[in-house]
């Protein structure tokens, strides 16, 4: 499975409808960008997707949802869990194998957190939470990515090196970004959400910031 | 202020426990209380370590078996705490915890007699069910999100493991390394039916006046429970774990006719065991209410209410000693120390030392009630005015209290109180050992009397009357939007 097709999807908070119905078909390749004003139902689209997939996709949830008392290893370790056995997992638990130690080192080296491998993830910064997480979801390698605002917490540098990494690593991906730019450049289609409807649906190089704007 | 729900609360709190006042026993009636009470302290001042080679042994046991049951605790309380959400797991393990450790002591003496599985059971099995529910309100409360992003195919166990334990260990250690405290506390009293750990060699000191042994053995129970942060280290707990089963003592052996006998005939109720039929059965049965069940049920929530007053009144006595806001180091120090020692002298310890002074009645348990857990929420009351930063200009002495810290520790003052309700109440409950006429006396009576089929049926009254309390507790709180952490 590398793409998707999903037809009327529709979510709703204490009674109001935030989605949908909403019918989205993404093709094995493509790089989808959500764009959208903050409240527009990016996030909840996100979800819906990840649930919609069964969860068999890399997901890098806006909550980031890392265990805090665990080290940034184990944070990553985890996107695997369902490729080893219990007793395996229990064992990296208490002493990792060498084996993950460095694949692991060598996955956070790309993302500049090498030295950081045995950092409680509670005492991250905010940028550094959100490269464990997205860490995580290049571990879990799943074929397709689906993230939500993964670069918010990054700076210009680092999230261009991010975003140049998650391109390169995942076929095919759903990404809500709120900027703009970093859309037009690293994704090649771009779907614009507006009261939890698609207003826009065009490839990217059909497009410039300002055509994009119009939905903010 | 009577507009304040909280205030009407604790009025009607107040006017109920002044109306039991009627109703109690409150006397003493000890020839010469006072000299016995300056003996006595007396006796603590001047401790005598080296009298019986038995004391050391005794603290060895007393540790032991708290070791031994608060580990065996722990493990089923935490798999009980796995499938806390259901229902029948719930009621079962409120029922285990609505029992008092003596009690389950007295159920297991009859069976399995002196055998150190008697002690360890006992304290398990309350603590179990206690376990089973702080755990799964801790596990409750770990992060949801990191589950979401696991890959879908992940064992139970992995997950398990790696997004709700790493949250919640803190916590799990903290609370449990709390609970081998009251577990200490616990395996003193079992000695008091006859288990060999502190409550024995001290009820035979205390009878034999020598109160010097005595106060030798309070003073290292005090440096026991005060020296936990320095003895028990999570590097050594694993030895201890490993070493406590071998000095929990030989006792004598189970014989298992008797465990058999007790469970097909010594508590099946005596008209069914003699097949009189179940007419005989309802006036049996009828006859043990208003005979002990009643009267033993009238008592207790009569103390209990005294208590739980009293226990507040002193409560708002006390914290002051502690806290930054009044006196100097001196007189903090010498709160601190009173504060340690109120609470850590377990409440049967000190109502067993008020009943022998001052003589039968329930006043000795009102005191020793209220010491102990005014002691324990004093303490937890007193830190918590220590975080309160007042304006630079308030008031100072009296004013300063009644204004400034009283209005603003007294909800979470009431939240501990009716928390420790229900705990107050177990506690009253087992005091009818000592010879006040709670059901815990009731019990023991139909024991002494070989009635097991009446003491099971007035223990699990006792349990009811408990998981009642609990239950009318926990909607006050609920009520009027309290909150509190657990305690013991």
């Amino acid at each position: 499975m590398a793409g998707f097709e999903l037809r009327d999807l529709s979510a709703s908070f204490a009674g109001k409808r935030v989605i949908g119905p909403l019918s989205l078909t993404v093709w094995e390749g493509e790089k989808v960008a959500l764009v959208g004003k903050s409240g527009a139902g990016k996030s909840t689209l996100v979800n819906l997707i990840h649930q919609q997939l069964d969860q068999q996709t890399s997901l890098v949830p806006q909550e980031l949802g890392l265990v805090n008392a665990l080290p940034v290893f184990h944070n990553v370790f985890m996107g695997q869990l369902d490729q080893h056995p219990a007793w395996y997992a229990t064992l990296t638990l208490i002493r990792p194998f060498a084996r993950d130690r460095e694949a692991i080192r060598s996955l956070l080296a790309d993302l500049d957190m090498a030295e950081k491998l045995w950092t409680p993830s509670m005492s991250l910064s905010g940028g550094q939470r959100q490269r464990v997480a997205i860490a995580r979801a290049i571990w879990r390698n799943a074929s397709i990515l689906l993230a939500d605002e993964p670069v918010s917490a990054l700076d210009g540098p680092m999230a261009h090196r991010v975003m140049q990494l998650l391109v390169a690593k995942f076929g095919t991906s759903v990404i809500a970004l709120h900027d703009v730019e970093l859309a037009l450049r690293y994704c090649n289609r771009i779907v614009g959400i507006q009261d939890g409807h698609v207003a826009l649906d065009e490839p990217s190089e059909r497009l410039q910031a300002s055509d994009i704007m119009t939905l903010y | 202020m009577l507009s304040y729900p909280v205030v009407r609360t604790s009025l009607l709190f107040v006017a109920i426990a002044i109306g039991g006042l009627f109703f109690a026993d409150i006397a003493i009636t000890a020839s010469n209380p006072w000299r016995d009470l300056g003996n006595f302290f007396l006796g603590v001042m001047t401790p005598d370590f080296f009298s019986t080679e038995g004391l050391l042994t005794a603290l060895l046991r007393t540790v032991a078996f708290a070791f031994v049951g608060v580990a065996l605790g722990s493990v089923f309380g935490f798999l009980l705490s796995l499938v806390y959400d259901r229902l029948p797991v719930r009621i079962f393990s409120a029922f285990i915890r609505a029992i008092h450790e003596l009690f389950w002591a007295l159920i297991f003496l009859q069976f399995f007699g002196f055998h150190p599985l008697t002690g360890v059971l006992a304290i398990a099995i309350p603590y179990a069910g206690i376990f089973a529910k702080v755990y799964s309100e801790i596990l409750d409360e770990a992060d949801p999100s990191p589950a979401r992003t696991l890959p879908p195919g992940t064992g139970a166990l992995a997950r398990f493991l790696y997004t709700r334990i790493p949250d919640c260990w803190d916590q799990i250690r903290t609370y449990t390394a709390y609970r081998l405290e009251c577990g200490l506390r616990s395996s003193a009293i079992l000695g008091f039916v006859g288990l060999p750990t502190l409550g024995f060699y001290l009820e035979s000191s205390f009878s034999q006046g020598s109160y010097s042994e005595a106060g030798a053995m309070l003073v290292l129970f005090y440096v026991l429970i005060a020296t936990i942060p320095l003895w028990v280290r999570p590097r050594l707990l694993p030895v201890y774990l490993a070493g406590a089963p071998f000095f929990l003592g030989e006792g004598l052996p189970i014989v298992w006719g008797n465990v058999a006998r007790f469970f097909t005939e010594d508590i099946v109720p005596a008209p069914i065991r003699s097949g009189e039929g179940i007419e005989a059965l309802g006036s049996w049965f009828g006859e043990l209410m208003l005979q002990a069940a009643l009267p033993g049920i009238w008592n207790t929530l009569i103390l209990t209410q005294i208590a739980l007053v009293a226990t507040g009144i002193l409560t708002l006595l006390v914290f002051p000693l502690i806290s930054n806001h009044f006196g100097g180091p001196v007189r903090r120090t010498a709160g601190h120390v009173f504060l340690v020692i109120a609470r850590s002298t377990p409440e049967y310890i000190l109502a067993y030392i008020l009943l022998q002074l001052w003589g039968p009645s329930m006043l000795p348990a009102v005191v020793a009630l209220a010491l102990h857990n005014g002691g324990i929420i004093g303490h937890l009351i007193g830190r918590q005015t220590n975080g309160i930063r007042l304006r630079p200009d308030a008031p100072v002495g009296f004013r300063r209290y009644s204004w400034e810290l009283v209005p603003r520790i007294y909800r979470s003052f009431l939240a501990f109180l009716f928390y420790r309700w229900e705990i107050i109440m177990r506690e009253t409950a087992i005091l009818g050992i000592l010879g006040i006429y709670t059901l815990g006396f009731y019990v023991d009576s139909a024991i002494q009397n070989i009635q097991f089929d009446k003491a099971i049926v007035l223990i699990v009254i006792t349990a009811l009357l408990n998981i009642g309390i609990d239950t009318l507790g926990r909607f006050i709180r609920r009520r009027l939007a309290l909150q509190t952490m657990p305690t013991c």
